[in-house]
């Protein structure tokens, strides 16, 4: 039996083995592997790229204190780029599940459909969500749009959830038994993370710091986009990824506020407008300054 | 020589819903190209769409082509020139009559194309063309979209490989088995595809599929849902049935709430005991052959249980908040951005519900039915709103019309879902649709073409099934708030219900909603008696009558009203048609059609109505429009099409 340490590693080498690069997870909270620029912005253009890495993805509102066996504030997911998406791409991905000791002529695996949209950042894709022996384990997207542009070239992203997968191949009905490594189990590493940031999200997160916060990152990002000139000889050392991680702040802090029920009616369309909005503006201006000038 | 054709499709996992459409899609495309062919096959797995045609012929048939030349009064120079264009002398050319004048031309004779060329243009184009509500780009922007990637494709004509190249891929004559079952690579001919596929664990045929699941289900009592049967028929390439259970001390959970989850999130039937009780087994279909170990089957029990212990988790802790004391939270919860949040949406309803007539629990019913959008159960199965709302109120001791009515209101769903069970439960359900209907339209969210985002259609509908089916007589048209658009919107639903739902004809509803239709049980009495009384001989007459009077009446400006002058009448048929209405007056056209139809009749044949003297013609117009009128309160029968 795989710990889920084991399962991370194993994961990483299969990709490895199939050229990805193997990232570090982002050092910003974000609510989803997707929004990480390793894979926001690089699907952007026409360069080939693969890469692979976790990410601890935080969602404020799925927080249970600890209590519920199957939901998490923080899980870790588990991102494939693979840019342009190769042919075999659904037998690489299966692969990589047999790599992990899942052997699937015992196994019954389905693809449903389920297209994936995010509108914080302008993307949506077409794919399914994988399910195994009834339990999802995986969503699969061909990207059609980021950021409000066409993609060049169609990549797709393969996301594991790695605490289902390994609660799944450990038969263990709660995540907060299964083993991490030999001695600690989910529970002894990551129960008090659930737990106060389940209160500091539902109970305790100040509403007006909160929004003080996201109005200062928001005022520093849309100042920075707006500086951005496409004329200028020097745009390629304009920084349009740090004004992206001021983006991925105001998201945060946003599903922090809705979590902690401090979103009204009439703020809460707005407040996913002024996300998005700034992350295309982002999005627009990262194409233009990657893009090859000979081209033009 | 008569060749077998095979076309396959081979896909990544096409969306099940979506299957038997296309596959009716790709038969009309091949019958476009008009290829002579005895009989067409079309199946479908997930991953192929597959069209097999026996009896194609080799070679098309030659035809022969008339091409038009210069005038024959033309120099002899540009004859020559059209005849040498043709590979002919202009001593074979023809002289041709033509409504312009005399003309050369030239018959050719086409030689007829191979099937396998044909084909091998048609084919590409002819997939890209199957129609799919969604679709898909993979090889690159601006590249071909289809509804996921082509990954290979199988072009047969007998036993030649139909060549020919699409998103990359060549046509060729491997097919790929079932994805861990099978071969990736299969190769295969006309004659043996189908076996092929199945040694590879692939069972093409849907029907055999659909009868290898029913026949596992054989011996368990499964609850009966054909929409789940077929969702699984094409979501699976080599379907077997597996049978799990959970633990009974889940069957307190209401069975709504755990037939919702193991239908729409699990894809489960469920099973029901002698009494017809829910009882704690379930029946999954797997795309592997057998589970052996009992893998499949231990995998899906522990997310069945994990999904029941998340809805027991659910349940519990909306307990701590009764529905009643949610209310103020639904100013929270936006209705529609321009129309404000749920809690000003419930004060809404509340005056409506009672404006329609409800009574105090229609009232009550109207304020708690959004509630349960603020519970961790309906925020989990978005598909229990309103179910969850009721069980919640009937836990927590709302009288019986009350959560009945909750429980009820957003029904019916579709045109196959039954309306709310009683009629408290009708006018809180038409209170939440009407209030709906009007404030989208107020601010100008009208469905356009396949945009409907709100399901305005559906809200629509389902407001007509409840009054006609309800038999409720409230006035409609004074409900819609003098809004135009909204009120034609309605017209369309209720021609749509009686015409595609009820089967009456088109100019029936037509000559009906034209005598009104703010009432829809009156409406439907009167379409009732249109329908018997439109076999009788004397109707189709009597209409086409009244649509002469119709236009007469139009002709002439008649401005109506006016009262008909007996003295100036023409005593015959004038006067007899008089004396016959006077006669009928109030009595049902059913009683009267047949002695009033040769009255008319003869008026029409004998009498003027354009008379010279304008006092007479205009007493004749007179008589003809109360005629008109006296018999337009059931329908305006001109709108009848007639044979005549």
């Amino acid at each position: 039996m795989s710990s889920f340490q084991e399962i991370v590693f194993k994961l990483k080498q299969y990709w490895a083995d199939r050229g990805c690069i193997i990232q570090e997870p982002y050092d910003i909270e974000v609510g989803a592997g997707t929004m990480v620029p390793e894979t926001f912005l690089r699907v952007l253009g026409p360069e080939a790229y693969r890469v692979a890495y976790v990410q601890p993805s935080r969602r404020p509102a799925d927080g249970r204190y600890g209590d519920n066996p199957n939901r998490l504030y923080k899980h870790s997911q588990l991102q494939v780029i693979l840019k342009p998406a190769p042919a075999d791409i659904i037998e690489q991905y299966l692969g990589s599940l047999e790599a992990i000791g899942i052997d699937l002529r015992r196994h019954d695996i389905k693809f449903e459909e389920d297209n994936w949209e995010a509108p914080t950042l302008g993307a949506w894709g077409i794919g399914w969500q994988v399910m195994l022996d009834g339990l999802e384990i995986s969503q699969f997207t061909y990207f059609q749009q980021c950021g409000g542009i066409d993609l060049e070239v169609v990549p797709a992203e393969l996301t594991y959830g790695l605490e289902r997968l390994t609660a799944f191949l450990q038969a263990k009905d709660s995540v907060y038994d299964i083993e991490w490594t030999k001695g600690f189990t989910y529970g002894d590493v990551r129960y008090k993370d659930e737990l106060q940031y389940s209160v500091y999200n539902f109970e305790m997160a100040d509403i007006p710091t909160l929004w003080k916060l996201f109005d200062l990152h928001e005022g520093e990002a849309t100042r920075l986009v707006k500086l951005y000139d496409p004329k200028s000889p020097l745009k390629k050392r304009f920084p349009l990824l740090p004004t992206y991680d001021q983006v991925l702040k105001c998201s945060n802090i946003f599903n922090t506020l809705d979590a902690r029920g401090a979103i009204s009616v009439t703020e809460r369309v707005g407040v996913i407008q002024r996300v998005r909005k700034m992350a295309v503006a982002v999005a627009q201006a990262w194409a233009d300054q990657q893009a090859n000038e000979v081209a033009q | 020589m008569s060749l077998p054709f095979l076309l396959e499709i081979g896909t990544e996992e096409i969306p099940d819903w979506m299957i038997p459409t296309a596959l009716e899609n790709l038969r009309l495309l091949f019958e476009k190209l008009a290829i002579a062919h005895e009989s067409i096959r079309l199946d479908a797995t997930p991953r192929r769409l597959v069209l097999r045609v026996e009896g194609l012929p080799a070679l098309e048939a030659d035809s022969r082509e008339r091409i038009m030349g210069p005038a024959k009064s033309a120099p002899a120079q540009a004859v020559a020139g059209f005849a040498r264009k043709q590979g002919v002398t202009p001593a074979d050319l023809a002289i041709e009559t033509t409504p312009k004048g005399e003309y050369y031309s030239f018959v050719k004779n086409v030689a007829g194309r191979y099937t396998k060329d044909i084909l091998a243009q048609a084919l590409p184009g002819l997939i890209l063309q199957i129609y799919f509500p969604k679709t898909m780009y993979w090889t690159g922007k601006g590249g071909p979209r289809f509804i996921r990637p082509i990954r290979w494709i199988v072009a047969l004509l007998g036993d030649e490989i139909i060549p020919f190249e699409l998103a990359g891929v060549r046509s060729g004559s491997l097919t790929s088995g079932h994805r861990r079952l099978g071969a990736r690579e299969v190769a295969v001919t006309t004659a043996d595809f189908e076996h092929r596929l199945r040694d590879h664990f692939v069972i093409l045929s849907a029907e055999e599929r659909r009868r290898k699941i029913l026949g596992e289900l054989a011996g368990t009592r499964v609850k009966a849902d054909p929409g789940l049967l077929e969702t699984l028929v094409y979501i699976t390439e080599y379907p077997a049935a597996i049978t799990g259970s959970f633990d009974p001390q889940f069957l307190e959970l209401p069975a709504e709430v755990l037939i919702t989850v193991m239908r729409h999130h699990q894809k489960y039937f469920s099973v029901e005991d002698a009494d017809g009780n829910l009882a704690p087994s379930f029946v999954a279909v797997m795309n592997i052959a057998a589970d052996p170990e009992g893998f499949v089957r231990r995998g899906n029990e522990r997310v069945l249980r994990a999904r029941f212990n998340d809805a027991r988790f659910f349940w519990d802790s909306d307990q701590k908040k009764k529905l009643a004391g949610r209310k103020e939270d639904l100013a929270n919860v936006t209705f529609q951005a321009k129309l404000g949040s749920y809690l000003e949406k419930t004060a809404r309803m509340m005056t409506l519900a009672a404006e329609l007539g409800g009574d105090r629990h229609a009232v009550r019913a109207a304020e708690l039915c959004k509630c349960d959008l603020t519970t961790e159960l309906v925020k989990e199965f978005t598909e229990l709103q309103g179910v969850v709302g009721g069980l919640y109120a009937r836990f927590q001791d709302e009288p019986e019309p009350v959560w009945q009515s909750i429980y009820d209101h957003y029904k019916p769903e579709s045109m196959e879902d039954a309306i709310p069970r009683h009629r408290t439960a009708q006018l809180v359900a038409l209170a939440d649709k009407l209030d709906t209907l009007r404030g989208c339209f107020r601010v100008g969210m009208i469905p356009s073409g396949s945009r409907d985002p709100f399901a305005l259609r559906r809200a629509a509908q389902g407001v007509v099934r409840i009054l006609v089916e309800g038999k409720i007589e409230l006035p409609l048209l004074d409900l819609l708030e003098g809004n135009q658009e909204l009120i034609s919107f309605f017209a369309d639903r209720v021609r749509f219900y009686f015409r595609d739902h009820c089967g009456f004809k088109y100019d029936e509803v037509s000559a009906a909603m034209a005598a009104g239709w703010s009432n829809l049980v009156d409406l439907e009495a009167r379409l009732e008696r249109i329908r018997s009384l439109r076999p009788t001989p004397d109707f189709e007459p009597m209409a086409a009558s009244f649509k002469r009077i119709r236009n007469i009446l139009e002709q002439a400006k008649f401005p109506g009203g006016g009262v008909i002058n007996p003295a100036l009448l023409e005593p015959g048929p004038e006067k007899d048609l008089y004396d016959e209405f006077q006669n009928i007056a109030g009595q049902p056209i059913e009683n009267v059609i047949s002695r009033l139809r040769p009255k008319v009749d003869l008026f029409f044949d004998k009498v003027l109505v354009n008379a010279p003297d304008a006092a007479v013609r205009q007493n004749r117009l007179t008589l003809l429009n109360t005629l008109l009128a006296g018999f337009s309160t059931i329908a305006d029968f001109s709108e009848i099409v007639t044979n005549s």
